[in-house]
């Protein structure tokens, strides 16, 4: 018990417990909310256990929201700089769940046989994705608690356009936009190696963070790579929630239109491509 | 039930590239039956079953798992799966791993007793999958094929890098599994394994079945052991034959190599001998051996098993 055996050569005191299993056949798949709350659970489990996980999807946001409000680097215009920032790292937190980290553990399943594995089990692969989609949302849920409370707490002011319609105008961008990322993540997990995941999923999360309009705004960019950068899933979340959370507006056409072009597009292609094994 | 199949492989192909994985490979599993798939690493055994189990196409021939195409979603629940490594999320602990394929059938086994028969209890059953040791992480995997009690398992390899005691724990199991009326397909190159667990032993080398039977049919035919000798070459076997109790078998190799099979007992050397003797064969190296899987291997192969 206290000493290693990691070749178990040592036998146990007593004998090992030889309680009768009954193997005879019974088979039959579990009904899926049942397979479903039991992927969910273990999505989740992992993700919050997993340190560079919650690294990247808690502590690098918040990190970035305490260090931009602190330090000043923002042009100085009329509005505080928390409120320029909370929007911003609120779409960060969503890329970084749905997209950085879902390819990353995804691209590692994929190389483990753990895709493989579990579709030798009743586990339909609806559920498998459905398990994957609300980890993500649970998560979304607990960095938005976090970052609106630390938002709070460095006197964030949410100006929003009514109680009802700002409500409902952010899960509408939540929604599009974890689905935007979710494909892309999948896309990237399901046709790269593991280790090329790693890294493009890491680079492209430097690169959105810093042309996403997260911590600098979108006019501050030069102005060919501001037309390119308008065009990205991130900035359209960021300025979306930005319009909404800051400006007490609707988010407008165009994030709207870029996100859900970049959900169907996404989507559309991880389903072509996503290799399981 | 004695002659109901449960896996039946006509002929089965699969190309990767310019290599013959499986070059047209038949064999028939009787259902409630353990059948041993034998051969050397690189033989065709993993490809074959993983075509069986559907997660890859054979390119000609065919495969029908209980009574279905293989990649049928609805044999999932009946059919149990061992890979050969690997399928379980690296920081996943040994008993939540169970319990979630626990949780994907409707009449489970109790995780926690199958965690403790397999002999994963204590810290075992709390490390995550990536630092369990191999023989750990091959128990975890066998418990995974059983937990949804399957009508059929296909277990690759179930016993490779496993300690004695280990690997004798799951034998016991397979035994019970067959008890229990479920079909067993194992893939294995340890003689021994396919001796004492199979009631059929397929042997497969470079992707084609060359034998399939009992263990003892295999071994020559309910003989339990064999004469070798060496004397001149082009002696009359079939005349030595009528002095040997019926079912005795006799052949000559290359170089004045004779092989004789029976039920080499003294009476059955005594009788060899006479006949030598009676016709002026001066016969030498005389020996008198066991047969084993190995030798059946050997003979039919031309090459040892042992990878």
């Amino acid at each position: 018990m206290s000493v290693a055996d990691p070749a178990g050569t040592l036998a146990p005191a007593e004998a090992p417990t030889r309680a009768p299993l009954d193997l005879r056949p019974a088979p039959g798949a579990a009904r899926w909310p049942r397979m479903l709350g039991a992927q969910t659970r273990m999505e989740l489990t992992l993700n919050l256990r997993h340190g560079e996980s919650v690294l990247l999807t808690l502590i690098i946001p918040i990190g970035l929201l305490l260090f931009f409000s602190a330090v000043d680097v923002l042009p100085s215009d009329s509005r505080d700089s928390v409120d320029f920032l909370v929007p911003g790292v609120l779409a960060l937190a969503v890329m970084s769940a749905a997209f950085t980290g879902q390819a990353i553990s995804t691209g590692f399943e994929r190389r483990y046989g753990v895709l493989k594995r579990l579709g030798a089990t009743p586990l339909p692969r609806w559920v498998l994705l459905a398990g994957k989609t609300l980890a993500v949302l649970a998560i979304e849920v607990l960095q938005v608690v976090l970052l609106v409370a630390v938002g709070l707490a460095l006197g964030w002011e949410p100006r929003l356009p009514g109680t009802a319609a700002g409500i409902g105008w952010l899960a509408a961008l939540l929604v599009l936009g974890t689905t935007a990322f979710s494909g892309l993540g999948l896309f990237m997990a399901g046709t790269l190696r593991a280790e090329a995941t790693l890294a493009a999923a890491n680079g492209v999360y430097l690169l959105l963070l810093l042309v996403g309009g997260v911590v600098f705004p979108l006019s501050e960019l030069p102005g060919w790579l501001r037309v390119l950068a308008e065009g990205l899933p991130t900035a359209a979340l960021s300025e979306g929630v930005r319009a909404v959370l800051a400006d007490a507006a609707s988010p407008g056409a165009g994030p709207v239109v870029v996100l859900a072009c970049w959900a169907a597009a996404s989507v559309a292609l991880a389903a072509r491509t996503f290799r399981w094994e | 039930m004695g002659e109901i199949l449960a896996v039946e492989v006509v002929d089965l192909v699969k190309t990767y590239g310019q290599a013959r994985a499986v070059d047209g490979l038949s064999f028939e599993v009787p259902a409630g039956k353990v059948t041993a798939l034998l051969g050397p690493n690189g033989a065709g055994k993993t490809t074959t079953v993983e075509i069986c189990e559907g997660f890859r196409r054979a390119d000609a021939g065919t495969a029908r798992v209980l009574g279905a195409d293989p990649r049928d979603p609805r044999l999932r629940p009946r059919v149990g799966v061992m890979l050969q490594s690997g399928g379980m999320y690296p920081g996943a602990r040994a008993e939540e791993m169970l319990r979630l394929v626990a949780a994907h059938h409707a009449h489970p086994l109790d995780p926690d007793a199958l965690l403790a028969r397999v002999g994963l209890v204590g810290a075992p059953a709390r490390t995550p999958f990536r630092r369990l040791s191999g023989g750990q992480k091959q128990l975890l995997s066998l418990a995974m094929a059983v937990v949804g009690r399957p009508e059929l398992v296909f277990l690759d390899e179930p016993t490779a890098g496993l300690d004695v005691r280990a690997r004798h724990d799951t034998w016991d199991l397979v035994e019970e599994l067959r008890t229990a009326g479920v079909t067993v397909v194992l893939t294995t190159h340890a003689m021994d394994e396919a001796e004492k667990l199979a009631d059929q032993v397929v042997i497969i080398n470079r992707g084609r079945v060359v034998a399939a039977g009992a263990p003892v049919e295999l071994k020559g035919g309910g003989a339990d052991g064999e004469l070798r000798f060496r004397a001149p070459g082009r002696l009359d076997l079939d005349q030595l034959l009528t002095a040997l109790p019926v079912g005795s078998r006799a052949v000559e190799r290359a170089g004045g190599h004779y092989i004789v099979s029976g039920t080499v007992d003294a009476a059955f050397v005594a009788a060899v001998m006479a006949w030598c003797a009676n016709n002026g064969v001066p016969a030498t190296d005389v020996r008198v051996e066991q047969r084993s899987l190995e030798d059946v291997f050997v003979d039919l192969t031309g090459s040892e098993l042992t990878p």
